[in-house]
């Protein structure tokens, strides 16, 4: 105990009602009792999931709870299973995670960066959690990765898109599945070649904040190395709810593709502007004018209706794919709750897999276990192929699906098709790339 | 005592018993039953009401007090975020070089923002402060990124000068090798209790400026401001100019926000553009409206039941939910649980709105106007309860701090 | 020359919204005296009801189609909207085509409606309480009516499409004598642009011309004057209300298609539009009218590049920049009356 007024409150407590209870001081940071943080010593264990219940991406949060009930249902032994029974892996066995029952706790990021942070320290603080996942944007990745590595527990990325989350933020407690702008550019960029041609001028609009700039930049590379030109590249403030006088300077300018680096409600508005002015039927030089949105939702799209039709874009997971993992998945996912799961589903559903997975093969809960457990970690069956763990960045290493808006779609579901799989080894990167230098994972923090 | 009178004296005591004694007074359900979920004494959120406490203790004195209505006061909480945690990358994480440079800074910034928006009063004075607080988010967001680090919030890396840093000192906020994030747990039977360091260290910040919030209120400069507030327009027919006292008040309340603001990063050292957003400066100003405008705890209880609501509400699932209405009839069970979910979990900020409309509806003081009605209740009835003044029937929460 | 010309159309059409917004919002604060932090969640609500009547003409039975299959391979569902069935393919799809000019009579009504249950159900209480408790009731209700709006609707944006005869762009620049195709405008914006001036001239002509108006004014600048001459006030300051209310849903369900709507909109839009009523001057309604196209047109011309390149991050900031500017040149806005509200 350290020479605080609080300890010494605490021996007084202590002292007065010395025999009803016992004094147990456990300290957040070093030297505990415990050998990690939340050590849990019952039968059951307690993941946290934090996802965005209010504010704009609030549907997407809720996409990913139901994700994480169905995986907890299954790592319980209840359901069909799902992709437990197509994961290459075989250490679990549907009776919790090493034994013990998965129970979890909910929580409210608010897409703010702070409340994210309260957010998960209650689980932490109070609820015991010993995981933390979920998440809808880079910003509030980042924020509770940072927290994750302080508190000593580990976590498992929901959405989150920025180089940066495992570039110059990256953390040893911190684990992505989901791809990443540089992945995005990789793969989007030769099929934008072939399609529309080496010699374009490209727009591009960008959300003014960190996501969008990694996002911009990658693509921006990549496209420029096949040939491209870059006209301009114009920020717009996130706070932007009508585009029209960023779109109209575009109509002045020789540019013959527009590059949306925008996410959300701001694709949407984004979007719909730009086809509101006529930039589908522009001709320029005799070739049609193009529109590309380098992060394509399908949850979000929907909000863009008809306008999506035709434009290409990328994105990590897809419910049309056809490997069995995907196909297990979906189907427990859609007779569970009668629609399709997004892409943020996907990817927390398979977070929380490899999370349990990689405990029982560590044989403990302690982060510093876990999280060697997933580096190097290949697996296979989980809906993209065969994947790697990274352990120089924790980055997964995948196929990324290159998409386009559906002409005729056949449900409301069913607005993208999968274009192209582009094979992980495209899209894999050197950890010293300079768009991801700067980090440091740091050493695994266990509490 | 301390210059106050007996009535002020008791009140302060209680204050500071509540304050110290809140990581017991929050944890009122034993940990097994399902109630456990409405237990609030976790450090983080104790740091947020003694935090919130003092952000709209600071606020009140403006608003309470002069009647201006300042809807930008969260440029000053990010403010005074932003120099801790840039104390924490050039010196080191010693709390004590980046707490006075937060106070100093938004007290600067209060000075500049307030010299110029008290040219005007009313709503042009709301907007125009608004202005400046929104022109600073929006900035802080976006070009001001090698600053501010925008949206992922500014933190410290490993790379960073740190030139104070000793070999042995811990790597998270402390003060003089007292680590915030430390805390003692005490078993008790079923109980467990929660003494956390960074709690306590801003629990007697608020205490001290609770106490100087006090002073102001019953001195000279604080019955100044009320003239303010009640007829400006006789008090310059005295001969008299407002604006200095006016401007006085919010510097002052802009350095409490500071204050709070960078107890925030000495918490938890990430600062978020967000704080600065006008929907942070509108919550404080629900909180004091909630709690009670121009009272001394009003504000402290408005700040508790909305970080309350905002904490605890929000992580109450379908899951909670089922295992406390399990035991009702399927049919029942599935309406209550259908209803019960336009409030909890993503529906908390229903709850909130539904408490605004509540208690300005029937509680046109605030939250302690309900306490006063229920200390005139108890007086009618003559019981001994009457002789506490801050005797709450409701949840713990609402008298934290 | 051309890009400017452009700008200018744009920041009409933006500052038709909050020229229509601001409207409202200033006739319940220089008719009632009233903070109305709610006036946003009015224009969600307005473009809500272009939402849900699409998707009531939309409703739909369903049949099987077995050579199609759904996601998870049973038989696909195919949908055919009731009205399809009732009025035949064409003519129904046409209905549902124009929902959202339809929706301007639908929303009428239910604004009219919305706004006298606010007013005698809650805001008639306030009228003496001090602003603060306005503001508190308001945006409480501002959020109860977002939050049953996001539990009906979700979060995310909900896509709201103009009629088909809408759709493409008119060829500006021919007309002036400029090449074709260099300035372009959407149909639609323009049609919002004479919508939005044709309820403003209509709310104009209501306060000035019809005795009904004449008294609202009359009572704007005193009430207890027109309250002693044996006019029942009140009466007249709730329809008033029910008025702004339904321009600010109207404004809301002609931008649908403009922007597809989502909950959160209200809010977006609330602290641009209390900016665009202080600028113009509290209680004047030619002020807030003259704000709202002011701020949307330099709105625009801040995002040109330009301009960002001489002052980056100008567009984040350009309103409020403005707002400083011109209250502290202005101390009662552009057009502000003595008194109202200055206290």
């Amino acid at each position: 105990m350290s020479n605080s007024n609080l300890t010494r409150r605490g021996l007084l407590k202590t002292g007065a009602v010395a025999g009803a209870g016992v004094a147990l001081p456990t300290i957040f940071t070093a030297s505990s009792a415990a050998a990690y943080t939340n050590e849990p010593t019952g039968g059951s264990v307690t993941l946290g999931f934090n996802v965005p219940q209010t504010g704009p991406y609030a549907d997407e949060g809720a996409d990913e709870l139901r994700a994480y009930q169905l995986a907890v249902e299954h790592l319980n032994g209840e359901g069909d299973g799902g992709m437990l029974n197509t994961f290459s892996s075989k250490a679990l066995k549907g009776n919790g995670i090493l034994g013990k029952k998965v129970e979890f706790v909910t929580g409210d990021t608010q897409t703010k960066s702070d409340a994210a942070r309260a957010s998960a320290k209650s689980m932490i603080e109070k609820d015991g959690a010993v995981m933390i996942t979920g998440g809808s944007s880079s910003g509030v990745a980042i924020a509770v990765q940072g927290l994750c590595q302080e508190a000593g527990v580990i976590f498992m990325a929901g959405l989150t898109h920025s180089n940066d989350t495992t570039g110059k933020d990256k953390k040893a407690n911190g684990f992505r599945h989901f791809f990443n702008a540089y992945m995005s550019g990789a793969a989007l960029a030769p099929v934008l070649a072939a399609r529309y041609g080496t010699d374009r001028n490209a727009y591009h609009l960008t959300a003014d904040y960190t996501w969008g700039w990694t996002q911009e930049a990658s693509i921006k590379a990549a496209t420029e190395s096949l040939g491209w030109n870059t006209v301009n590249t114009v920020k717009t403030p996130l706070a932007a709810t009508d585009f029209s006088s960023y779109i109209t300077p575009v109509l002045q300018t020789d540019a013959d593709v527009l590059v949306l680096n925008h996410y959300g409600g701001n694709m949407v508005n984004s979007l719909t502007n730009a086809v509101q002015f006529g930039l589908r039927e522009k001709q320029v030089n005799g070739r049609d004018f193009e529109i590309v949105v380098p992060l394509f939702s399908r949850l979000m799209a929907r909000g863009a209706g008809e306008n999506i039709k035709g434009i290409l874009g990328s994105t990590n997971w897809h419910w049309s794919l056809t490997d069995e993992g995907t196909q297990a998945f979906v189907k427990s996912f859609g007779t569970k709750y009668g629609f399709p799961p997004s892409q943020a589903a996907h990817t927390v559903y398979c977070q929380t897999l490899l999370y349990a997975d990689a405990c029982e093969r560590a044989g403990t809960f302690n982060p510093c276990g876990v999280g060697e457990a997933l580096e190097g970690f290949e697996f296979d069956g989980l809906g993209n192929g065969k994947t790697v763990y990274r352990a120089d960045d924790h980055q997964c290493f995948k196929d990324v699906l290159v998409v386009k808006g559906k002409d005729n779609p056949t449900s409301e579901f069913d607005l993208l098709e999968v274009v192209e799989v582009t094979p992980a080894a495209q899209v894999t990167y050197d950890p010293e790339h300079p768009m991801f230098a700067g980090g440091n994972l740091g050493t695994c923090n266990a509490g | 005592m301390l210059g106050l009178d007996k009535r002020d004296t008791k009140f302060l005591l209680i204050v500071i018993f509540l304050t110290l004694a809140t990581p017991i007074l929050l944890q009122p359900f034993p940990e097994s039953s399902t109630l456990a979920q409405f237990n609030a004494g976790y450090p983080d959120l104790m740091q947020r009401f003694a935090i919130f406490g003092i952000f709209a203790i600071g606020f009140n004195i403006l608003f309470g007090l002069t009647g201006y209505l300042s809807f930008g006061h969260a440029a000053f909480l990010g403010i005074g975020s932003y120099s801790v945690v840039w104390m924490y990358k050039l010196l080191d994480y010693n709390v004590i070089w980046g707490l006075p440079l937060a106070v100093i800074l938004s007290g600067l910034f209060a000075l500049v923002i307030g010299y110029v928006s008290l040219r005007r009063s009313g709503i042009y004075f709301s907007i125009l402060t608004l202005a400046f607080a929104q022109m600073s988010f929006n900035l802080a967001y976006s070009v001001l990124t090698p600053i501010t680090n925008g949206e992922t919030g500014l933190q410290v890396y490993t790379d960073d000068p740190q030139i104070l840093m000793g070999a042995t000192e811990p790597t998270s906020p402390h003060l003089f090798g007292i680590v915030m994030n430390q805390s003692a747990k005490i078993n008790l039977g079923d109980w467990v209790f929660t003494f956390n360091n960074g709690y306590y260290f801003c629990a007697i910040i608020a205490i001290i400026a609770f106490y100087i919030s006090l002073r102001i209120f019953r001195s000279p400069f604080g019955l100044m401001l009320r003239a303010i507030k009640s007829n400006q327009q006789r008090l310059n027919y005295t001969g008299l100019n407002a604006r200095p006292y006016t401007l006085a008040a919010f510097v002052i309340s802009g350095m409490y926000a500071g204050l709070a603001g960078g107890l925030m990063a000495s918490m938890d050292p990430l600062a978020g553009a967000e704080r600065m957003q006008w929907t942070a400066s509108g919550e404080v100003v629900l909180m004091t409206i909630l709690g009670g405008v121009g009272t001394m705890m009003g504000p402290v209880l408005g700040a508790g039941v909305i970080k309350y609501m905002e904490n605890i509400f929000s992580k109450i699932n379908e899951q909670v939910l089922h295992s406390w209405f399990g035991w009702l009839p399927d049919s029942l069970e599935g309406f209550v649980i259908f209803i019960a979910e336009h409030f909890v979990g993503s529906g908390w900020h229903m709850t909130s709105g539904v408490l605004f409309m509540l208690v300005v509806i029937f509680l046109p003081g605030g939250l302690v106007e309900g306490g006063q009605r229920i200390k005139a209740m108890f007086n009618n009835r003559g019981g001994d309860d009457a002789d506490d003044p801050e005797h709450h029937p409701k949840h713990a929460p609402h008298v934290a701090e | 020359m051309d890009g400017i010309l452009l700008q200018i159309l744009n920041g009409l059409d933006k500052g038709s919204a909050y020229a229509m917004i601001a409207l409202g919002l200033t006739l319940i604060f220089g008719t009632l005296g009233v903070v109305n932090f709610a006036h946003g969640a009015l224009f969600m609500i307005g473009a809500f009801c272009a939402v849900s009547l699409q998707r009531l003409l939309g409703l739909s039975f369903e049949t099987l189609d077995p050579t199609k299959k759904d996601f998870l391979g049973n038989p696909l569902k195919v949908k055919t909207p009731y009205i399809e069935s009732w009025f035949g393919p064409e003519m129904g799809a046409s209905i549902i085509d124009w929902s959202v000019p339809l929706a301007i009579l639908f929303s009428i009504p239910i604004m009219l409606f919305v706004g006298w249950a606010m007013e005698r159900g809650l805001i008639k209480h306030f009228y003496k309480r001090p602003h603060a408790d306005q503001i508190l009731v308001t945006f409480g209700l501002a959020i109860v009516m977002q939050e049953i709006i996001k539990h009906y609707y979700g979060a995310n944006p909900i896509p709201t499409s103009a009629p088909s005869a809408f759709k493409g762009s008119l060829d500006f620049g021919v007309m002036l004598g400029f090449d074709p195709n260099v300035i372009i405008y959407p149909y639609w914006r323009l049609v919002y642009f004479a919508f939005s001036a044709a309820v403003i001239t209509a709310v104009f002509s209501f306060l000035n011309f019809t005795t009904f108006g004449m008294v609202v004014r009359a009572g704007m600048a005193d009430r207890e004057t027109v309250g002693l001459l044996g006019i029942n006030i009140d009466r007249r300051f709730t329809i008033m209300f029910g008025i702004a209310a339904a321009v600010a849903g109207l404004a809301g369900v002609m931008y649908a298609p403009i922007n597809s709507p989502n909950y959160h909109m209200g809010m977006d839009f609330l602290v641009l539009s209390f900016v665009v009523v202080v600028v113009g001057g509290m209680g004047s309604l030619r002020g807030a009218v003259a704000a709202g196209f002011l701020l949307g047109v330099l709105e625009s011309f801040a995002s040109m590049n330009w301009i960002k390149d001489v002052i980056p991050g100008i567009d984040q900031i350009i309103i409020y920049l403005v707002a400083i500017l011109i209250l502290l040149t202005r101390p009662r806005g552009l057009m502000g009356r003595k008194g109202v509200m200055e206290d």
